[in-house]
């Protein structure tokens, strides 16, 4: 009798390790991945990493964020969010070609960028209605479909229709059409490069030190309120400790870099409104779910048609979703390109979708389930391994472009193998709770 | 009244059975060619680009019968093929094969191999039933960007691929160093309508048929229209329509739509060695990666759904997709010098025909 309580405890309990590794197999090859590119490229310090982790990461996650609304509603990975980048850009296009700058410019631009967003979000959220079922493979061709689009309107519509002088810096010499790549400007001189960035910057170690202070005190305030309420909320003890005992590691790690000045406070400054920024865009995400409308997102992405019978207005809901995730994705690349300084007019909408979904999926989330935690980790992991891989191509093969090449592979690989991992074993329950 | 009406129905009769799409996209061509021709432009060159474009293309629009007569979709996946018909011919300039014997080397390698990796792919589909073409497209982009990997690592040595410094392949290899270059097309080939008469064979003016090419077309469409005719491919047919049923009657499901995806990689392997010895060149590295989304949206213009597909709609519909384009480009050009209309024109009816036949597509509540 005890002896089988055992057995059968030894295979719960392995069974749950073998899910849990399914559940972030992806996850999991990442960090391997890149702990392997510290192993054996030594051209990377630490610094060189962190600099580059914590710029890129400040640059990309609202645009991973703008994501989680649509999973949420169940209308799977948005890489429709192309075409809230190219709002973005048309907005910020607007912008530079009156010459308007400085913060007052940037925001401007995500006021214009607001309106198109919503009308981009509003129709692709129509065509998702459409392609019930097929949304994710129906948001990929919009994406390329749209660029069509984007592609008329700025080669051929400005300078064809409306006329504009040639003479303009960011206008064709021909007079038709926008250059390949249009220069915005320094901040100091009225223009939007790091007009977000550069209002407010602390060094890198002190922002490690709020954030992981304020994740102490969070942690802290969910002790005392399941203390106060046990049961009422999900509370999971060991987890707690764990992330307690991490944040006071991480705690005592900046004090005693900022206290001795060491080497780790040479690392590039951070931004503190785009940080901020990305934290209102967290908060956000968790409030609407417990907002009606929230509800209403879970209900349908749960099932469209028990939702439908309840009552709610599924098709109006999911183009909600839509629209949010499409002007959110506005904004991120408003931010994403305020930090680059230049917009690469035709280039830099492309891939958005691609990489930011992969980021997503890579921090653990699947079709059906995303989260913040998701969206942050998968953000610092995937930039972590677009990071390495050049170091160890060239370090291993002695050839970067090799690293080059299997980035993109990652890249597709990952989408690849966490869509097909997730509907491989939705099909298998399925059939399990059939037979 | 009554007359008028029953026109009416006979007009919406016709458009309904050859498929609004196919109407429309046809009628702009012709459209173009008309306005190609008022502007100067030589309409027998016009139509020659044409069919050699078509004949190059066309097998690779025929790899999406089987896929999706077998009900996994339009075969998103078809990089897959690709590559492994681009693996079978930089092997075949390897081992020192030139001409016709490096043609039937290529083809005779890429038909086993072809037919292995469409097996895997076949049981891959059979695993996510559901999310097809989601999954199909990134298994074809996971697909090329490995064999970029494989083409700068591949140890070949033959100085007709590699690039002058350093390992791995060049991205495009040129097929006149080993006498590869349109050999296909070139074969029986004549003119139409050229300078030195009606039918002129061995000149380079008038309406050019590269017959050898078009044979080629011609027999793998007859050997696909053939299949689905047999006892097997009907049996594909009837699973892709209705499932349930199919399975009911006996037919191992799972079984067909590997066969039609191991038919579709073969197809497809094969298509892209007609393809590029009709080009001059074989292209490595990332050009197989936009390649599927071509072949779908002009068998999808050729009057086929997500759903069914007929050899007829691959025929009409890689003459109408190529022609539209070879005529653009100089139209294009002509009215609005400087510009790249016929490119933004591609994209917007490409990617447009795909979502319109997405719409198409029956949704599942979950």
């Amino acid at each position: 009798m005890n002896n089988t309580n055992t057995s059968e405890r030894l295979k719960t309990s392995s069974t749950r390790v073998s899910t849990w590794l399914a559940d972030n197999i992806v996850s999991l090859i990442f960090v391997a991945f890149t702990l392997f590119g510290f192993l054996v490229s030594d051209g990377v310090t630490m610094n060189f990493f962190l600099t580059e982790l914590s710029s890129r990461f400040f640059r990309n996650a609202f645009l991973v964020l703008s994501l989680i609304i649509p999973v949420v509603a169940g209308l799977g990975l948005n890489f429709g969010i192309v075409v809230g980048a190219m709002a973005g850009q048309i907005a910020l296009a607007i912008v530079i070609y009156f010459g308007w700058g400085g913060v007052n410019g940037l925001l401007l631009t995500m006021l214009i960028a607001l309106p198109i967003a919503a009308l981009f979000g509003f129709l692709t959220g129509m065509l998702y209605n459409k392609t019930r079922g097929q949304e994710m493979i129906a948001s990929l061709m919009v994406g390329y479909f749209a660029n069509g689009l984007y592609q008329f309107l700025f080669l051929f519509v400005v300078g064809v229709i409306i006329k504009v002088p040639n003479t303009h810096s960011m206008i064709k010499p021909d007079g038709v059409g926008v250059r390949m790549t249009v220069d915005m400007g320094a901040h100091e001189q009225g223009g939007l490069k790091y007009a977000l960035d550069k209002i407010w910057e602390i060094p890198f170690m002190w922002a490690i030190l709020i954030v992981f202070a304020a994740i102490l005190l969070l942690q802290i305030w969910k002790i005392i309120r399941n203390k106060k309420n046990p049961g009422l909320y999900r509370y999971n003890m060991t987890m707690t400790v764990i992330n307690i005992i991490l944040c006071l590691v991480m705690i005592a790690i900046s004090l005693y870099a900022i206290t001795t000045n060491s080497a780790l406070m040479k690392i590039r400054k951070v931004p503190v409104i785009t940080g901020l920024l990305i934290v209102a865009l967290c908060i956000f995400n968790e409030l609407i779910l417990k907002t009606k409308l929230g509800q209403d997102f879970r209900s349908v992405g749960q099932s469209q048609h028990i939702a439908e019978v309840s009552g709610i207005d599924v098709d109006k809901t999911r183009i909600i979703a839509t629209i949010m995730s499409t002007v959110f994705a506005a904004w991120g690349q408003i931010i994403y390109l305020q930090n680059m300084g230049t917009l690469n007019t035709y280039g830099a909408h492309t891939q958005i979708g691609m990489f930011s979904v992969a980021a997503l999926l890579v921090g653990g989330a699947s079709t059906q389930k995303a989260g913040v935690k998701h969206a942050i980790m998968g953000t610092l992991l995937f930039n972590s391994m677009f990071i390495m891989s050049p170091e160890i191509g060239l370090s291993l093969f002695g050839n970067a472009l090799l690293g080059e090449y299997f980035r993109t592979f990652m890249v597709y690989g990952v989408i690849g193998l966490a869509l097909g991992l997730h509907v491989w074993r939705t099909n298998k329950k399925g059939k399990a709770t059939l037979n | 009244m009554v007359e008028v009406k029953r026109k009416k129905n006979t007009f919406n009769d016709i458009v309904n059975k050859i498929g609004f799409p196919t109407i429309f996209i046809g009628g702009f061509w012709i459209l173009l060619l008309i306005a190609g021709g008022a502007l100067g432009i030589s309409v027998i060159t016009l139509l020659s680009d044409t069919i050699k474009r078509a004949g190059m293309n066309g097998i690779l629009v025929l790899a999406m019968v089987p896929s999706i007569q077998s009900g996994t979709g339009p075969n998103f996946a078809l990089p897959v093929g690709i590559v492994c018909g681009l693996f079978a011919l930089v092997c075949s300039i390897e081992f020192g094969f030139t001409g016709w014997a490096w043609l039937f080397v290529a083809i005779a390698f890429a038909i086993p191999l072809a037919a292995f990796v469409g097996y895997l792919y076949g049981r891959l589909l059979n695993a996510v039933k559901g999310s097809e073409m989601t999954i199909a497209t990134y298994t074809g982009f996971s697909i090329v960007a490995a064999m970029c990997l494989a083409w700068l690592m591949i140890p070949f040595k033959s100085p007709n691929m590699g690039w002058f410094i350093g390992k791995g392949l060049r991205e495009t290899i040129q097929l006149d160093a080993i006498g590869g270059a349109q050999i296909l097309s070139n074969f029986l080939r004549f003119s139409l309508f050229a300078e030195e008469g009606l039918i002129a064979v061995n000149s380079d003016t008038g309406i050019i048929i590269p017959t050898g090419m078009l044979l080629l077309f011609l027999i793998c469409c007859v050997i696909v229209w053939l299949y689905f005719r047999s006892k097997s491919g009907i049996a594909i047919s009837a699973g892709g329509i209705n499932p349930k049923f199919a399975q009911s009657s006996g037919i191992n499901i799972d079984r067909c739509r590997i066969k039609a995806n191991v038919l579709s990689t073969i197809l497809a392997a094969i298509g892209i060695i007609v393809y590029s010895q009709g080009y001059g060149y074989a292209q490595l590295y990332s050009a197989p990666l936009m390649m599927a989304f071509a072949a779908v949206a002009a068998v999808l213009i050729g009057g086929a759904s997500a759903q069914r597909a007929k050899v007829s709609h691959v025929i009409i519909g890689v003459l109408i997709y190529q022609g539209l384009f070879t005529t653009a480009l100089p139209v294009a050009n002509q009215m609005f010098e400087g510009t790249d209309l016929s490119e933004i024109l591609r994209m917007i009816i490409q990617n447009g025909i795909i979502l319109y036949a997405l719409t198409k597509v029956k949704g599942g509540d979950n």
